[in-house]
């Protein structure tokens, strides 16, 4: 498979430079200590809701804000990692080492995809470590944790699928991360409008990432939210293969 | 057997016309040099040819397969080596050459084998676990000759090899493009003359999108070898006295003593020529065929193709 190879080199040169270390130091430095701070309250709360008929568990009310923290911290971060993608390959001249191998269009988009894809699950396995850590001294509902961790990477997933397509629409990479921050906000906020929209507020309320993040935090993986990310994904995808097509046909 | 067969080649930027229908073939054991002035369409030509840039109309056959119906398998018979050479500068030459090759789909197990063979030919023996952002200009070419040679392709195309190569180097390059000739097909591209008279067997100038020269290395020769002759004396020479030698088309002169003397290709009148003068007691001095350089060629088909010149063809 191209793209594994493609891949391969995409997060090799994403650990080579600082970039990616420095990112995920930092991450998990601030996610450590929001993680601790949770923890904290919920010993201060522990035994005021320990009396309370279905009182929200550990996992609920240490996993779930956890996650939902990162998905606006790596919210800020993913248009760092996106933005060099096919910016930058655009700008060195190198891509022309991508067309004339033997390597389709599809195939050289998904290896940018899946590299991206890979260092972002590294970021999300040393996320899960946090709560994963608190095995050793009780226990923990692995369900709800499994749908968070499944929430947190169809998000990241999302994020870099438009983070790629954005980068694959300019030379510069400093643009990609702008306009990439930028599209990520607002689609984040955009059911802002939800309930003042009236019928149109639905589609605002759907086309929302942060609607379909939470309500798989809660532990409620339907198919909607799935189709939503998986759909939001392959769009992007096809988005860019067709922009990297026309750096052949036009120029 | 015809490695490339390119069939009326357009290419249009908006309505500005790089290529204009441009058809020429190349067999194996051929090196074709591509001549042309900034802006001619080299560029554009190659990058076509690689699949780099779609055509607006014609055909591009690689080893017999179209580049434009079946890119996967033409492009598994190519190497290119654009104007910029396309390296990571934050991977080792190793590494960079490792991931060429594994993109052109050579086997694992002759991948370490193809890489140290490719660094050989390209004097990177040294440099294998040097970044390649830490490497001089001329380095960084080498490897991306390596990079275009590192699967022996059927066909190579390099965009000006030598560009930014010390003397040394580029005798070296020129060396291992004819090396590489003899069991390839490769077009180079270049702006400097004497390298297509040295490495090259066939040479195309072309200019405003046309290709207005198509010829051998030999017949290029032949029209670089003079129709002229350039005559010096002692004493003053009267002109008139020359023109009626045989062969002899006209007289130019240039100062009293010296005049340049045109004839018809095919017979030098340098014996008559020489007679006559003894004879007449002009007192001879010089006596030398003059010798058109390919520089002269090339300026004076580009300057005459302003005006739209006839198809040339091979």
């Amino acid at each position: 498979m191209m793209s594994l190879v493609i891949a391969g080199r995409e997060l090799r040169t994403l650990f080579l430079s600082p970039l990616a270390w420095s990112i995920l130091g930092v991450i998990q430095l601030i996610l450590g200590y929001m993680f601790l701070a949770q923890l904290e309250y919920y010993s201060m709360m522990q035994a005021r809701i320990a009396g309370m008929e279905d009182a929200p568990g550990v996992t609920d009310m240490l996993v779930a804000p956890l996650f939902g923290n990162a998905g606006v911290i790596l919210m800020l971060v993913t248009p760092l990692l996106t933005m060099r993608l096919i910016s930058e390959e655009r700008r060195n001249k190198t891509l022309s080492l991508l067309f004339t191998a033997p390597v389709s269009m599809t195939e050289i988009v998904l290896g940018k995809y899946l590299g991206i894809v890979g260092f972002m699950l590294v970021m999300v396995g040393m996320i899960v470590l946090m709560p994963l850590s608190l095995l050793a001294g009780g226990g923990l509902d692995l369900g709800k944790l499994a749908a968070c961790t499944l929430a947190l990477i169809l998000l990241l997933g999302g994020f870099s699928a438009l983070g790629l397509y954005l980068s694959a629409l300019t030379a510069q990479p400093t643009v990609a991360a702008v306009t990439t921050f930028g599209a990520l906000l607002l689609l984040w906020i955009v059911d802002w409008l939800g309930s003042a929209a009236g019928q149109a507020g639905n589609v605002l309320e759907y086309l929302s990432m942060l609607r379909h993040y939470e309500s798989l935090l809660k532990g409620l993986v339907s198919t909607a939210d799935l189709a939503y990310f998986i759909l939001f994904i392959a769009t992007f995808l096809v988005l860019s293969a067709h922009r990297l097509d026309n750096d052949r046909l036009q120029k | 057997m015809q490695l490339i067969n390119v069939e009326q080649l357009c290419r249009y930027y908006g309505d500005q016309c790089a290529v204009d229908n441009v058809s020429f073939t190349l067999e194996k054991g051929e090196i074709l040099g591509f001549l042309g002035p900034n802006g001619a369409g080299k560029s554009s030509t190659m990058q076509m040819i690689t699949g780099n840039l779609a055509p607006t109309a014609g055909q591009i056959l690689i080893n017999g397969i179209d580049i434009l119906d079946q890119p996967r398998e033409a492009k598994r018979e190519l190497g290119y080596l654009p104007e910029i050479p396309p390296v990571y500068r934050e991977l080792t030459v190793n590494e960079y050459l490792d991931y060429a090759g594994q993109l052109h789909e050579v086997p694992r197990s002759q991948l370490k084998k193809s890489r140290d063979q490719a660094r050989e030919r390209c004097g990177l023996t040294e440099v294998g676990e040097r970044l390649i952002g830490n490497l001089s200009k001329g380095y960084q070419q080498r490897v991306g000759i390596a990079q275009a040679i590192l699967h022996s392709p059927a066909v190579i195309i390099l965009d000006e090899p030598t560009v930014g190569l010390d003397p040394i180097q580029i005798r070296e390059i020129r060396d291992l493009i004819r090396d590489l000739g003899r069991e390839h097909a490769i077009i180079l591209s270049t702006h400097i003359l004497p390298e297509v008279q040295e490495s090259c067997t066939r040479v195309q100038i072309i200019h405003r999108g046309r290709l207005v020269l198509n010829d051998s290395i030999e017949g290029l020769s032949q029209q670089m070898q003079a129709s002229s002759l350039l005559l010096q004396t002692r004493r003053a020479i009267e002109i008139d006295r020359l023109t009626d030698v045989p062969g002899v088309q006209s007289v130019d002169q240039i100062d009293p003593t010296r005049c340049r003397i045109h004839y018809d290709k095919t017979t030098s009148p340098a014996e008559h020529l020489a007679e006559r003068v003894v004879t007449l007691g002009f007192g001879l001095l010089e006596l030398t065929p003059e010798r058109r350089s390919m520089e002269e060629i090339f300026i004076d088909i580009t300057r005459h193709s302003q005006t739209p010149t006839t198809e040339v063809n091979p």
